[in-house]
């Protein structure tokens, strides 16, 4: 899936001829310092940054945009809009239809929050209005940056069950964390790479 | 049509919208005449040239929010990697700012040459031209605003490229209303000014892409 991946930012090189795939059924976790990379090469994964060198495929034949979802550091949330609203604006985005929202609404336990302007929600919820989309619209890859930084214990947990189930019926995970991650994993660690 | 209604909502309320616009519009509009003087046929002379320049002026408001805050809060990100491209989502990031801001603008255009003395005749004419050259502006703006993307004082960047740009369809659109109220051919004038929105509406889109991905990179 990545091939001989040479990544830089500005000057600084972060990623020399990296190479490695992450099948259906699978996860990778990008572990390493600070700086080491792990949320570039998401990014080159999503297609947003481009490599000095290398190659990303995807397999599949759909747009590349239609197999993947990426969760970010950022949500994209529009504080002084609804959790409905953008609920709405970000699972439909992705693909997702009206049974897809719901289906994630009921299992996110998004309910009491959707009439709440983003802007009075906390992080965790906020993380788990941004991870809707993982639900409401099927795609066979996750990105993912530091998912676990804002949820408690039992969102913790349930990214687990959601993740277990998503690996289950062949879809694939990368994501970067520092944290352990609660669904069985490889680790690539980037800290020596470059 | 899903990211037009988010846009517009967005552009409505991004900086005041439109109410700001129009409120920028009349403050320049009723400067004038404490400005050049009050005489009705002096003010008659300048009505359409200032209308032109308050139009251009009022639709500089908001632009430096149009993709700034999608790029401080990730929007941009799950944008360019969606259905339509970033080519499309310019486009109707530009769409949306013309329908919010351009339009409301182009409906008090003939108001503010009417109050400035302009003949009633080219009314009419002065929405027609005041909508198509609106439209040029925002999608103008709109690629002023990607290529100031990131970059610190970006509202300033934005009018200083977008700016002479503006030139054209300010010189066409204030050059026929002049020679309709002289009773003189004005289709020409009115075909640059389309030219010119065709122009832009065509090319921005695709800069304003280039210039987001670069600065997504």
């Amino acid at each position: 899936m990545v091939r001989d991946l040479t990544v830089a930012r500005g000057d600084r090189l972060l990623i020399r001829d990296l190479s490695f795939s992450v099948g259906p059924g699978e996860a990778v976790v990008l572990t390493g310092p600070n700086g080491a990379g792990k949320t570039s090469l998401l990014r080159v994964v999503a297609g947003l940054l481009k490599p000095m060198r290398g190659a990303v495929e995807l397999s599949g034949e759909s747009e590349w945009a239609d197999r993947l979802h990426l969760i970010g550091h950022q949500d994209g949330l529009k504080a002084g809009r609804t959790a409905r609203e953008e609920l709405d604006f970000w699972c439909r985005w992705a693909g997702a239809n009206g049974a897809g929202i719901e289906r994630a609404v009921e299992t996110l336990a998004l309910g009491p929050l959707l009439p709440l302007p983003v802007r009075s929600l906390s992080a965790g919820q906020r993380k788990r209005l941004a991870m809707a989309r993982l639900v409401a619209a099927d795609r066979p890859l996750w990105l993912l940056d530091e998912p676990l930084a804002p949820l408690d214990a039992r969102w913790r947990e349930n990214l687990g069950l959601l993740a277990d189930e998503h690996l289950g019926t062949g879809g694939m995970i990368l994501a970067a964390a520092h944290d352990p991650m609660p669904f069985e994993h490889g680790v690539l660690d980037l800290g020596g790479v470059a | 049509m899903l990211l037009f209604r988010r846009e517009f909502g967005l552009a409505w309320g991004r900086g005041g919208g439109a109410i700001m616009a129009l409120a920028f519009f009349a403050a320049i509009t009723a400067l004038t005449p404490l400005t050049v003087g009050s005489e009705p046929e002096r003010l008659a002379a300048l009505a359409v040239g200032s209308s032109w320049l308050a139009l251009a002026l009022a639709s500089l408001l908001s632009l430096e929010r149009l993709f700034e805050r999608d790029f401080e809060d990730g929007a941009l990100d799950l944008l360019a990697i969606g259905p339509l491209g970033l080519v499309g989502v310019s486009a109707i990031k530009a769409l949306a700012q013309w329908v919010a801001i351009g339009l409301p603008l182009a409906v008090a255009a003939p108001v503010a040459a009417a109050a400035l003395g302009a003949p009633d005749s080219i009314l009419p004419l002065t929405l027609a031209a005041a909508a198509i050259g609106g439209l040029g502006f925002a999608f103008t703006g709109m690629m002023g605003a990607a290529l100031a993307l990131g970059s610190r004082r970006g509202g300033l960047l934005i009018a200083v490229v977008v700016l002479p740009l503006f030139a054209p369809p300010a010189i066409f659109g204030a050059g026929l209303l002049v020679a309709a109220a002289q009773g003189l051919p004005w289709v020409g004038g009115l075909a640059l000014i389309f030219a010119w929105t065709l122009f832009s509406v065509v090319v921005s889109p695709m800069v304003a892409a280039f210039s987001v991905r670069d600065a997504l990179g």
